[in-house]
Parts: structure tokens; sequence; C-alpha cells
């Protein structure tokens, strides 16, 4: 061990006062998560990708679904392909969606800009908190696209607004609870390469092996049982019942099937509570050394 | 202001910082030398709350580094050695950002920012996205992000490495003019002449610890100032005696006795007189070089061994 002592300085200077204290924890978060929610969005709409995703991808899917598997499918209790299509479209565009956070989060890691936020006076959870919100209201803009898109090619909701409002709620809550699940996957993986990688591989089966695009009466009877249960379906089915749509999945008796907007919140709910603390976990390790 | 007491710093088996004490009084400037994986970033690390220490204590401005690591981050500014700016955000809107950050008002942030950028001299891209800049505005934007709520203590790691020499000398310009409005700074470098240039005084790290301390003209007299290097036409076991009544020192013996080194003391016809010396003693000459003590000179009377890289890797940041 050396010591490196240093001379007088050649003219006195004052020590500076810190600033004051924090006055308002709460108020402060609020306003680092509602810079860093701007500044994120401001990313959404710089990269060609992630804007992409939230508006060409839902467009192109929802009238390429409609128009190719609408025309060769005829469902269980009757009512037209495009009606029932809808609800399943908003669901698997805001599952992927749901990507944009892994990717956000692990180019943030890469680029450095992470190390300028950890050495400011603020809170590092709003990191998370301001990613997780941006993300959500890019996949509301996305939402929005799908069904705007739906109304433009003939589909029609039979429960008015408030029901729309309602099944696009269930759909971006499940989006939300998804994004901090893919948030671990960011902070897992190295790059925003890796993690839109491992995202899709995660997220396309759920998104497809579900009654998104068909009734899952059709479907072998393993695959039928995944598909009843998986999360994906009960929030598509969520949609179908809160709009007003033909909703085959109602015929059927499995729990999941006739409760559909409960299992859809218990989802959600469980899946935050286990992948918020996981996040906050993982970013903390991620930016200790 | 800024206060070291055998920090400590390990990976895994890898002891990246080994006890490094250092102190900055207020209204000085440290230049932190050393070779890359020495652990100057390491150490900077740990003092701006980034990476907490495995032994030793740090205080900034009398805050504990570890205990009140959010005060200490209301006091800092830090430019790293990779620039840490948002790509795809403007000049404007990452001062703006690091502003709000730290908690500006919005109207002072936006106004702070148009300040920065126009003494930078960066407000004609102040709206380009920061992926269009060049290396040197990177730096000088990352300078400015550091500067935005005008701390009273500033690090700067490495703030010219890889920079061309214009845009090294215009840093140089920015460093020298907060220096003298009293800001406290601790840089780390790899040039002597930086340090030399900017810092009151140097702690040369070496391998994760403080090898030698004092002004810069302190470290060049223990290298012996001048030196003179001697390249002959082979190797010669007459040429070390040859010279050595002429130089002030030890004869170094380089590359297998093709090369001199020595430390001198320089006066009129000192190279006329090493020739001949050498032409007497029938060693044939193919180049005299006669240079002011560099970083590899300094490390090598310090530490024996030239400042190449060290085998430890500096940690990323």
């Amino acid at each position: 061990m050396s010591t490196a002592v240093l001379d007088p300085p050649r003219a006195p200077v004052a020590a500076p006062a810190a600033p004051a204290p924090t006055r308002h924890p709460l108020r402060e978060w609020l306003r680092d998560t509602t810079v860093l929610t701007r500044r994120n969005l401001l990313h959404v709409r710089r990269e060609p990708a992630q804007w992409s995703d939230a508006t060409v991808q839902p467009v192109l899917f929802t009238v390429l679904f409609v128009y190719i598997f609408g025309a060769a499918m005829v469902l269980p209790g009757g009512g037209s392909y495009k009606d029932f299509a809808i609800g399943g479209l908003v669901t698997m565009n805001l599952t992927t969606a749901s990507m944009g956070t892994a990717v956000g989060l692990s180019s943030d890691l890469a680029t450095g800009v992470v190390n300028r936020f950890r050495t400011l006076p603020m809170a590092r959870s709003a990191i998370l908190a301001g990613r997780s919100v941006a993300d959500l209201l890019a996949s509301l803009l996305c939402g929005s696209i799908v069904l705007a898109t739906g109304w433009a090619i003939g589909w029609r909701p039979d429960n008015g607004l408030a029901g729309v409002a309602a099944g696009l709620g269930v759909a971006l809550l499940f989006s939300y609870a998804l994004s901090w699940f893919t948030a671990c996957i960011g902070l897992m993986v190295s790059d925003p390469e890796s993690s839109q990688a491992v995202g899709l591989v995660i997220l396309f089966p759920v998104a497809f092996v579900s009654s998104c695009f068909v009734p899952t009466q059709g479907l072998p009877a393993v695959m039928r049982t995944i598909a009843d249960w998986n999360p994906v379906s009960a929030v598509a089915a969520s949609c179908r019942e809160l709009f007003g749509n033909p909703n085959p999945a109602a015929l059927t008796d499995s729990f999941p099937a006739q409760h559909p907007v409960f299992m859809a919140l218990a989802w959600s709910a469980a899946i935050l509570a286990v992948c918020a603390p996981l996040a906050a976990h993982l970013l903390r390790r991620r930016t200790v050394d | 202001m800024i206060e070291a007491n055998g920090l400590t710093k390990r990976y895994g088996d890898q002891v990246a910082v080994d006890g490094v004490d250092l102190v900055v009084p207020a209204g000085r400037i440290l230049g932190v030398l050393g070779p890359n994986g020495a652990g100057k970033s390491t150490t900077v690390r740990m003092l701006t709350t980034m990476t907490a220490p495995d032994a030793g204590t740090g205080r900034v401005g009398g805050l504990d580094i570890v205990a009140d690591a959010a005060a200490v981050r209301r006091i800092i500014g830090v430019t790293g050695q990779d620039a840490s700016l948002d790509e795809l955000l403007t000049g404007t809107q990452n001062l703006v950002l690091v502003g709000e950050l730290a908690k500006l008002p919005r109207r002072q942030a936006r106004s702070r920012a148009a300040e920065l950028l126009e003494r930078f001299e960066l407000s004609d891209a102040a709206g380009r996205m920061v992926k269009t800049y060049s290396g040197g505005m990177r730096r000088r934007l990352d300078l400015a992000a550091s500067l935005v709520t005008r701390p009273p203590v500033l690090f700067l790691d490495e703030p010219t490495t890889g920079l061309d020499p214009t845009s090294r000398l215009r840093m140089w310009d920015l460093i020298r003019d907060l220096v003298a409005e009293g800001t406290t700074l601790l840089l780390t470098t790899q040039y002597l002449d930086e340090a030399d240039e900017l810092a009151d005084e140097i702690t040369v790290i070496d391998r994760g610890t403080v090898i030698a301390a004092g002004t810069a003209r302190e470290l060049k007299s223990r290298v012996g100032g001048e030196q003179v290097e001697i390249t002959l036409a082979g190797p010669d076991d007459g040429a070390a005696g040859a010279i050595a009544p002429l130089v002030a020192g030890t004869v170094q013996v380089l590359d297998g006795g093709r090369r001199l080194r020595a430390p001198v003391a320089l006066r009129d016809g000192l190279v006329t007189a090493l020739v001949r010396a050498l032409d007497g003693a029938a060693v044939a000459v193919n180049d005299v070089e006669v240079h002011r003590p560099s970083l590899d000179d300094v490390f090598f009377a310090l530490t024996g061994h030239d400042a190449e890289p060290a085998p430890l890797e500096e940690v990323p940041a």
C-alpha cells in the first residue's frame, strides 16, 4: 500500500454544499419514470424495427390472417371468422410486442447509457418502470391499430365501445405482465440480438399453440389441452367475450374455457408477481460491477 | 475532496485494484497515470459509486462512497472511458435527459443544455442524433453531460484515449477551463504528457497498486531527465563502457546489445562526444536519439518493466 498526498490547494476553494436531500422520494421517482418513458418512446419512434413492430406488423398480420385462414375456416357454433379473429390478433400482436422490453433493456445495457444513469442521483428502479410504461404505450398503439384495421375490413363487436375497451384492457395488462418476463430475458442475455432470438423462441410457440387463430376443438388431444390452458388462449377468449364476438371456447367445458377473464387476470397477476421482483433483482446484479 | 484508503476490488481470482490510497484536496487536479489494465478505471468506478469496493474506504466531498452513495451522486460528474450517451437521441435531448434525471427543472435543463452545447462547439450538431457524431464530438458531448449539474467534483476516465491530436488538444483546453473554475478533478490517463499538461500531481498505478506519487517534475527526476538512445550497427561488448563516463546514470543494454539507453544531462556537443567515444572504441553507430522522459521511461525507472498492457485486462465498463 502506498500513499499519494497532495499539497494544500493553490487557492482555497470552499467545499460546495450538496443539494438538499430528497424531499419527496415518490414524486422524484415518478418524475424519473416519466422522463425515461419519454426517452424510450423517442427510441420506439426512431428505431425502424421497433416502429414497424408497433405499426406495420399489426396491419399486415391482421389482413393476412383474416383473408388466408378466414377463407377455409368454419367455426364451431357459427359466426364469421373475421369477428372471431380480431380478439386473437390483438392478443397475438401484444404477446409478441412484449419482446420490445427485452430488446430495449439489453440495448441500453450494451451501449453504456445505463452507466450514465448509474452516476446520476436518480432511482435505478425507474430504469425498469420507464421501460415498461413506454412499452405499454407502444402496445396500446399496436393494439389500437389491430382494432382499427379490423374495423376497416369489416370486424364488428357487439358489446360497444365499453366492451372493446375492456377487452383491450385485459390484453394490455397481459402484455404488460409479459414485458416484465421479457425484461428478465433482456437482463440475462448479453446483447440485443440474443434477447430477440431467445424471446422469439419462447413467445412464438406460446402465441401459436393457443386459440388465437383457430378454435382449439380441432386440435389433437395433447395440443388441445396445452392450448386450452395457455394464458394466451385465455386472453384471446376474454377479448372475444368482452368484444361480443364469436367465442367457440365457451362451448367446451374446461375450467379455463368457462372462465377466460378470470384466467387472463390470474395469469397476468402471477407473471407480474414472479417477474417484476426478479427483473429488479437482475438489474441490481447487472449494475453492481 | 476525494479520498481513498486501501481501496481494493477483486474480480474472481484477479485483484484489479489492490489497496489504492489517494487524496485530492478541493480545487486540485490529480492525474492517475498507468498502462491499460493497471486498475485506473476500476478505481474511478469505485469512487463514483458504480461498483462497491471489496475492501477499503473512499470519501467524496466528505461523503462515504458506499453508505452515502446516493448523496455522492449529487455532487459528482463522471465521464467514462466509453461514451455513455444515448445514440438515438440528439445532442440537446441527451443533455436535457441528464439534467432532468439530476432533478433540474425542465426549463433550467434546457437552458443549461444550450449553454453547454455552445461552449463545447456542438451547437450546429445539437439537433442531430448522436449516432451521427464523430469520436471527438462524442467525447465533448459526454464531458458536457457530466457538467450539466455543475458538479464540484469531476472524474474523467481517459478523456482523450483514441482521439486524434486536434481533438485531444481541444479536450485539454476544455479541461483547463474547468480547472480554472475551481472544479476538483481526478483524471486518469495512459499519457505522461497529458498528466504533465493538466495535473497538479500525479499518482502512478501499476497492476492495481500505487507505485509512485508526486509532481510531474519529481517523477521525471526519478527517471533522470533526458535520455539518449543509441542504435548500433551490431552488438558490441565495449560500447556501454565507452559512453559510461559521458552519461548521468547507468547504461541499459537492450535488444541483445544492439541498443543502448542512458539518462543524460544535456549540454552542447554531447551527441558529438558520444559518437566520438563510440567511434574511438570502433563501434559503428546507426542512430542517436535524445528524448524527454516518456511514460515508458517512468515505468521502466519505477517498475523495471515497460508500460505495455499488463496481463490483467481492465474490466470493461
